[in-house]
Order: structure tokens, then sequence, then C-alpha cells
């Protein structure tokens, strides 16, 4: 798994992560709406966590198969 | 507002559960039954990295900043998709090599060098010491908030005022050391693994996160009514509007926020207390698959809670009246929940002492191993060589490091304290251990790094770290002059720690960040590239950066040669007491099929076992220092730990062999292709040689033969006829054997077999000489010699007949092509002093530039082969050659329409070769 596709998955997901947490993707969030009562900010950010440690989940219980 | 008998009671209580499981786990692991070896355990121990920072700190922050709270748990979270990668690759280093701190694995990658461990060390124990502090401080204000001392605003101010012997917070800081010295330092293991403290840390982390969970929930769905609920009242105040959005105003924007992801995403790697957990006390590599996701998972649900606690705080009881740090114990209190408040306080004092444990247990081994052993076996007066059980000793100096370290934090709690949020204290160490993150994660991917590199880029970046960060943390609580905060030290503006060289508009922690790595990679890199690694560093390098390609297998010793294992046993025995020495020795002996430790043969093998088993204990460099006492040999060279240790670099030398191997043949290739090449050049050129010599020699033959059969033909010819014929036959014949001659002499002459009679000579008369045997040809031909001759020129040691016969070949050359009549031919001598020049000018056709340069090639006529005089066209060539052999140079000028100009020169000093 350590140099196979599982760790090339863990890479990209990295990759996504630090694109998805930082400017300017974060800046686009950052507006003066509320979904479901939460402002969209943060609501993004804890979505896109939540998303992240699904897939590292999904791909680090796979691999141990 | 709650009894303090109450609290500490309640304290206590849990510090006692706490040491239950503890106590409960070390009994499993040693019936062989660990709790600790599953996942979940495991992942949950790691969450260790939510302190009282995460606990109190975090809504702290998020009530001033909004979701600046979280790139300290979103940094970890992307560190942990990596962890598969780069934790394992630690895990799997730590466990081959017996590494049991940051400093070892550093001080072991680097040659096992003490300097560098000392360094990780004091870096570490000097950037811990805020953490520590921050603990401290919240326990504390805790406490006084629950017994009411504190309005909440200023907590520990009264504390601060008062004497220390009065300050409660000493004797927080002094029950945690020894709860700790219990926890941690009960008995040595050559492993440094304490199962039974990571069973209280998992059971910890259970109970902060369901103490934190609590509050959320009766915040969000008591107090208000969801999280709807609580954003709507939000933003009906505008106050408030700071914390829904990104605030990106002030000095802080985006990259402020990307640096701060990527220090606490270096941080959860690199802190003392995460190493210890994550890869010292694993149990099994396979658990950390699922720790990658269970750790931000555990982040995710510990902050879910963190803005709605932050909004019901500021909504109940507005900004500036009481500190958001607290919100979570004032909350409770203020809605007379004394229970909830409790348990909030547990759930603190939890997280606060997990922490506080831990970090005092890695920083303790860290001091023992890389900072008091190798000064201890440095200093030969301690006698430590004499002493037959160190064990006591060991145990002696780790208690005696967690309790100054719990002092230290203290002492920084006292000084500067007061002047930071939670969160702030918090970073300031981050940024500390991010310090480490160059050498070790170099040390892991790149074999290039040296010992220099590492202890330039460390120094570096601590000296930059203590400076932007440690020493504005003292100005600004009023212990360090402010002026050196606000002008720069001497009034230098640009060396303002906290905008160094004119750096502004970022914050504290980014800037200091920003210069701290870019003088530690910078140094790390710079000083690194000055040389190439020793021996010891490239075989270290080597096994750590390749260390999932040597497989599980332990790899072969540094050491050539054995040792006794007599004197083995009793020097492993010293550190690690006498039973759990034998046992481990008949454990290794079993493992090799022996069936006692009698039976063990002290192999290079034992050797590396004995030395890693005392490395659990005192580190890998002084482990070193010890083996190397009772082992006779040297170290391996550095060829031999090359070729035994580093399989890659033997294929990379044979490829490199083999490169250069074909190299050198394509070399090879290269001067045969040029040589036969040469060789044919060779060949044409005989081949052309023959057929012109035949051609030329068949020329006067003919005429002889025909005449000659005319006159036997026919016997009445006229003797008139007869005595023509006659005498055109002797004349070719003479020709022919000048051809023979001359083909002759050039062969002897090229072959190297010519006769030389060298005598010393005047040029002077020799050009004299020539002109006159040539005045009769010049007279014939109608021309007319001028002859410049200087007054004397020096003589010159020369074969004079063979001289003559190139001046002879040059002369009647002019002659034949001078034009008839008002031919002219012109011959100058001069000497400049190192060589005699002779110039041979005529005014007729001159040679055109093509066929200048064949002239000189044998048989190669100038001129058109019909108006061309008779010659042999050997006369140049035999020139040039005669001219060669004393070291000088023939060459011919001919501008068109000035006639040709035959010079050449002969060097006065070397042509004195005798042959």
């Amino acid at each position: 798994m350590r140099k196979g596709l599982a760790g090339q998955r863990l890479v990209a997901v990295f990759l996504a992560g630090v694109l998805l947490f930082d400017f300017p993707l974060l800046s686009l969030f950052d507006r003066p709406l509320r979904v479901f009562g939460v402002p969209l900010l943060h609501l993004y950010v804890f979505v896109v966590w939540a998303g992240l440690i699904a897939v590292i989940a999904w791909i680090a219980e796979r691999g141990a198969r | 507002m709650l009894p303090g008998w109450l609290i500490v009671a309640a304290s206590f209580s849990y510090l006692l559960v706490l040491f239950a499981v503890a106590y409960f786990g070390d009994r499993r692991a040693d019936q062989g039954r660990s709790i600790i070896s599953n996942a979940w355990t495991y992942a949950l121990s790691i969450a260790v990295y939510c302190t009282a920072w995460t606990y109190f700190g975090s809504v702290g922050r998020a009530a001033s900043g909004g979701i600046w709270f979280l790139p300290t748990y979103l940094g970890p979270t992307l560190a942990m998709a990596l962890a598969w990668l780069v934790v394992l690759k630690m895990i799997r280093i730590a466990r081959t090599h017996r590494i049991t701190s940051i400093a070892d694995f550093v001080a072991s990658r680097y040659g096992k060098s003490h300097l560098l461990g000392g360094l990780v060390t004091v870096i570490a124990v000097v950037g811990t010491v805020p953490y520590i502090a921050l603990q401290l401080k919240a326990i504390s204000s805790g406490y006084g908030l629950l017994v009411g001392e504190l309005d909440g605003l200023r907590e520990g101010q009264a504390a601060a005022d008062a004497g220390w012997w009065a300050d409660g917070t000493l004797y927080i800081a002094l029950t945690l050391a020894l709860f700790t010295i219990l926890f941690g330092t009960r008995h040595l293991d050559t492993t440094e693994r304490h199962e039974g403290m990571v069973a209280a840390i998992a059971f910890e982390s259970v109970v902060k996160l369901l103490a934190f969970l609590a509050v959320g929930v009766y915040v969000t769905f008591v107090l208000y009514d969801g999280f709807g609920d609580l954003y709507a009242r939000a933003v009906a105040e505008p106050e408030l509007a700071g914390v829904l959005v990104f605030d990106g105003t002030g000095s802080i924007g985006y990259g402020g926020w990307f640096a701060h992801v990527v220090l606490a995403g270096l941080a959860v790697i690199f802190l003392p207390r995460q190493f210890q957990i994550m890869v010292v006390e694993n149990v099994n590599e396979q658990h950390l698959r699922r720790a990658t996701w269970l750790f931000p998972a555990y982040l995710l649900a510990i902050n879910i809670f963190v803005i709605p606690i932050a909004l019901g705080g500021l909504l109940h009881f507005g900004r500036g009246t009481v500190d958001p740090d607290t919100f979570v114990l004032t909350l409770p209190l203020a809605h007379d929940q004394a229970a909830l408040a409790l348990l909030v306080f547990v759930g603190g004092l939890s997280a606060a002492t997990g922490m506080v444990i831990v970090e005092a247990i890695a920083l303790s081994t860290m001091v023992c191993n890389d900072l008091v052993m190798p000064m201890l076996l440095h200093v030969r007066r301690f006698g430590l060589a004499d002493r037959r059980d160190l064990t006591g000793l060991l145990l002696g100096i780790r208690r005696g490091a967690i309790v100054v370290v719990l002092l230290l934090g203290y002492l920084y709690f006292r000084l500067a304290g007061e002047a930071y949020a939670l969160v702030s204290i918090g970073l300031i160490s981050f940024a500390a251990v991010a310090q480490f993150a160059p050498a070790v994660l170099g040390g892991m991917y790149w074999r290039g790094g040296t010992r220099e590199g590492a202890l330039a880029g460390l120094s570096a970046g601590f000296a930059v770290w203590a400076y932007t960060l440690l020493l504005p943390s003292f100005a600004k609580s009023g212990w360090l002059a402010r002026d050196f905060l606000d002008e720069g030290p001497f009034g230098i503006g640009l060396l303002m720690p906290e905008q160094l060289f004119g750096l502004g508009g970022i914050d504290n922690v980014s800037h200091a960040l920003f210069w701290s790595l870019l003088a530690n990679i910078g140094c790390y890199l710079g000083v690194s590239l000055l040389r190439a690694p020793t021996g010891q560093e490239a075989s270290q390098g080597t096994l750590f950066v390749d260390i999932f390609r040597r497989g599980e297998s332990v790899p072969t010793s540094f050491w050539r040669a054995g040792a006794e294992v007599r004197e083995l046993l009793p020097l492993v025995a010293r550190f690690l007491g006498e039973r759990r020495t034998r046992d481990a020795f008949a454990a290794y002996a079993r493992s090799h099929g022996l069936s006692g430790i009698d039976q063990l043969k002290a192999d290079p093998e034992l050797v590396h076992f004995a030395e890693t088993l005392l490395a659990g204990a005192i580190g890998s460099a002084s482990a070193r220092v010890m083996v190397s006492t009772v082992v006779k040999e040297e170290p391996l060279g550095l060829d031999e730990v090359m070729n035994i240790l580093d399989e890659a670099s033997q294929v990379r030398a044979y490829s490199h062999q083999l490169e250069e191997k074909s190299r050198a043949l394509e070399a090879a290739t290269a001067e045969l292709r040029a040589a036969n090449e040469q060789l044919k050049e060779l060949d044409r050129l005989k081949d052309d040689f023959m057929s012109s010599v035949t051609h030329e020699l068949r020329t006067p033959l003919t005429s002889i033969r025909a005449l000659s059969e005319m006159m036997v033909d026919d016997p009445d010819i006229d003797p008139d006829s007869r005595q023509r014929f006659l005498g055109i036959i002797v004349s070719e014949a003479e020709r022919l054997s000048r051809l023979v001659n001359q083909v002759l002499d050039l062969a002897k002459i090229e072959s190297g077999h010519a006769e030389w009679h060298n005598t010393d000579l005047d040029m002077r008369e020799l050009v004299q000489h020539a002109v006159e045997t040539t005045a009769q040809l010049m007279r014939d031909r109608g021309a007319s010699v001028e002859l410049q001759l200087p007054d004397a020129v020096p003589t010159l040691r020369a074969d004079r007949d063979r001289l003559l016969q190139v001046l002879l070949n040059l002369l009647s050359n002019a002659a034949k092509f001078v034009p008839v009549p008002g031919g002219k031919v012109w011959v100058s001598l001069g000497c400049d002093g190192k060589q005699i020049r002779v110039d041979v000018r005529d005014n007729g056709p001159g040679i055109p530039p093509a066929q200048q340069a064949v002239v000189f090639e044998k048989f190669r006529q100038g001129g058109d082969s019909l108006s061309r005089p008779q010659g042999t066209g050997l006369g140049l060539p035999i020139s040039r050659q005669i001219v060669e052999h004393f070291g000088g140079r023939l060459w011919l000028a001919s501008p068109p329409g000035e006639g040709a100009t035959f010079s050449f020169v002969l060097p006065l000093a070397s042509a004195a070769s005798d042959q």
C-alpha cells in the first residue's frame, strides 16, 4: 500500500486539502450567505473537512483488506 | 461557586482513576495481553495533541477571530493524510534503530552525534516550556474561576502578585511532576515504551472529548435553540460580525492562515510528545492506518461546538467583560450549573495533564539520553566506568529532568504568561518544534545531509525563533525593556524582532516562522553541500532513507569484529539491570536457535544487538560510545561500510563501472577508427606514390629504349644522328638515376635512416656558394640574381650538403619559372637572434592559391602538365623534410601577380641535433 495506489491517493487527498483550505478557493466561500442558518464559510470548512476525513478513511481502510 | 476542597478532591480522584488505568495497562502488558495494542487506542492516544489550548483556547480564539482557531486542526488533518508515507517511515526507522526520542532520531541520522542530540534536546526543552506554562495557566485560572477568586477577566493576577510560595500554580506544577514521575519512570525499558501511560492518555482523550461535547451540547441546545438560533442571534449583533466571516482584516490575511496550517501540520509530527506517542509508543505499524482518519475525525468532533460556545459566550457576556478563553467554564457557572462546570474543569485538567505527562516523559528521555549521559560519559572524574549498576542513576536523571522541565514551565508562566492568550503561547512552541522539520525530513529523504548542515540549520532556526518570538514574549510581559521591541536593539529599526529587516504586514508567528525556516533550511542545505557526507553519515543516511528497501532485517553491524560476551553482558546490565539484560540475551539466544547465553558467540550481530539494547536506555550516540569501549576492532572504513550496507550503492557502483567501461570502449573504438582512417590514407598515398614513381621512371626509359632500338635496327645511321641520340640517352639515363637517387633519399629521410653529417656552418658562405653554383643555370635562362647578405650571422650546426641541396632546389625552381628574358631572382638571408631565415623570390607567374598547398606533396609539380618544365616533383618534399629535420619550417608565399617566395627558417639552438 505504501508505494501503491493508496499512497498516491493519499498524496492526492493531501494536495486537494491544501488547495481547498487555502486562498483563493477558501475566499470564494467567504460571503454573507447562510445555509441552514449557518454561515457559508463555516459550513464549507466543516463539510470539506468531514469530506476529506471520509475519503482518507475510505482509502486507508480499503487498503487494509 | 464551588468549595475549593471539592475541586481538589475531584481533581485528585480523577488523577487516581488515571493512575489506575495506567496500572491496569502495565499489568496487562506484563501478562502479554496488551490493552493498547489496537488501532482505536492508538488513535485516541494521538489525541494528546488536544491540550488545554484546544480545550479553553480554541473558544477564545474563535471569539476574537472566527474560524482562525481552525488552522491548528486543519494542518494535522492534512499531515495525517501523509502519515502513512512519512510517519510510517519514522516508525520503521525508530523500531529498527531503537530510537526513543526525536533528539535521538536526529543524532542517529547524522552519524550518532552527541552535539546534535544535545542541541535538539535544548531546542525541544526551551521550545516546549511555554507550552507547559500554557497548561499550568489553564489549570490555575480554571481553579480560580471555580472557587470564585477571579472574575474571569484578569485571571491569575492576584496569584501573580502574591509570593511564589503562596502561588497555587507552583503546587500544581509540582503535583504534575510527581504524577509524571510515577507514570513514566517507574522502571527502565529498552524501548522506552510506557503501555500504562498510553492507556491513561487514551482514556483522558475520551474524557476531555466527552466533557467538551457536554458543554457544547448544553450551550447550543439548552441555552440556545441549536446552531441556527445561535447564528441568527449572532447576525443580529453587528459586534459579532467578525466571528462569522474570514477575518482577513488587520495584519493577518490568507498568508497568515496558510502559515498557521503549515505550522500545525509540522507540529503534529515534530512535537516531542507527538513523536513519543505516534512513533515510540506505536505497537503495530498497521494501527497507523486507522489513526490517519480517526485522529482527524476526533479533531473535527472536538471542534464542532467551538464556534457555538464562542457565540454563546459573546451573546451572554458581551465583549470585554469575560476572558473568552474561559467561556467553557464561565457559561455553565453563569447559569448555576456547578456540576457541569466541575465536569468541564476535570476535562480541562485531563487535557492539560495528558499533555504535561507525555511531554515531560519525552523531554526527560531526551535530557537523560542526549544531554546528561553524554556529558557524564565525557567526564571521567565522575567515574561512570567503575559503577556496577547505573539503572538507578538513569532513573534519577530522568526524574530530575521532569521536575526541572515543569519548574521551567512555571517560571515562564510567572514571567510571560499574563501577556498572551492561550493560543498565542502555544504557537510559540509550535514554531520552535517546526525547526526540527528540515533536519528530520531532510534526513529521511535525502542522503546528502551532513552533521554540520543539521547543526547549522537547527542553530540558525532556533536563534531566529528565540529572537523573533521568545524574546518579544518576555518584552511584552515587561521582563525586558519594551524599546527593544518597538525600536529595535540599539535603536536599529531593521532589527526589530517582530519586523525583521522591515518585513511587516504579517502576524508575529508567520513572521517568525518564515525567517526561522528560511535560516534553518538555508543553512541546512548550504552547509550540507559544502562537503560530501562521511562514512558514518553516509551509512546512517542510507539506513534511514532506504529503510523500506531493507525490509525488517537488522542491518549488518558497523563493527567489523566482535567482543567478548562476558564483557558485553555486564556492560548492558549496568544500564538495564542484571535480570532484564539476562532475559534479553536469553531471548536473543533462543531466537538464534541456541540453548542459552553460554552458547552465544560475540559476532558483529550480537554486538549490534547489544548496541541497540543500550540505545533504548541511553540513546544511540552514548550507546555507541559505551559499546566501543569493549569492542576491539576499528569500525569499518567508508568503502566497506558502503559495500556491506548499501546494496543500492553497489548497484550504482557497478553501473558506474559499466558506464566507465563503455565510455573507455567508445574512446578506444574512436581511436581505432581514426587509426584505420590514417592507415587507409597512407595506403592510398603509397599507391599514388608507386604509380607516380613508375610513371616518372617510364618516361625516360621509354625514350632511352626507343633511341637504342632505332640504333640497333639501323646500323647505317649517320654519325651525327647517332651522336645526338647517344647524347639524349645519356641525359635521360642521368635523369633516371637522379630520380632513383631522390626517391631513395626521400625514403631514407622519412624512415629516419638518413645519415646526417653535422658541422658548424656559416649560412652566408653557404648561400653564396649555392648562388654561384646556379650562376650558369641562371645565365642560360637570361635571369639575374640579386643577393642580400647581412654582415655576419651566427654559425649554425647542421648538415652542409643537405642544406645546400635545399638551397639549390629552391634556386633551380626559381630559375625554371622566371620569364625569359627579364627573369629576376632575389635571395636574402636574415637573422633575428633566434633563427636564421632565407627567402628566395622570383618574378615568375607565381603559384595559384589552390596549388600552393600541393606543391610540397610528392610528384606534384607546379604549373599545368603541358607548360611545366622538367623535374622529378620530389625536390620540394625533400627540402621540407630536411628543413623540418633541423627543427625549421619551409613555406611558400605567393600573392597573385608578384611571383613566388619560398622561405625557410632554421632555429639556432635546436639545430644541433646530431642524428
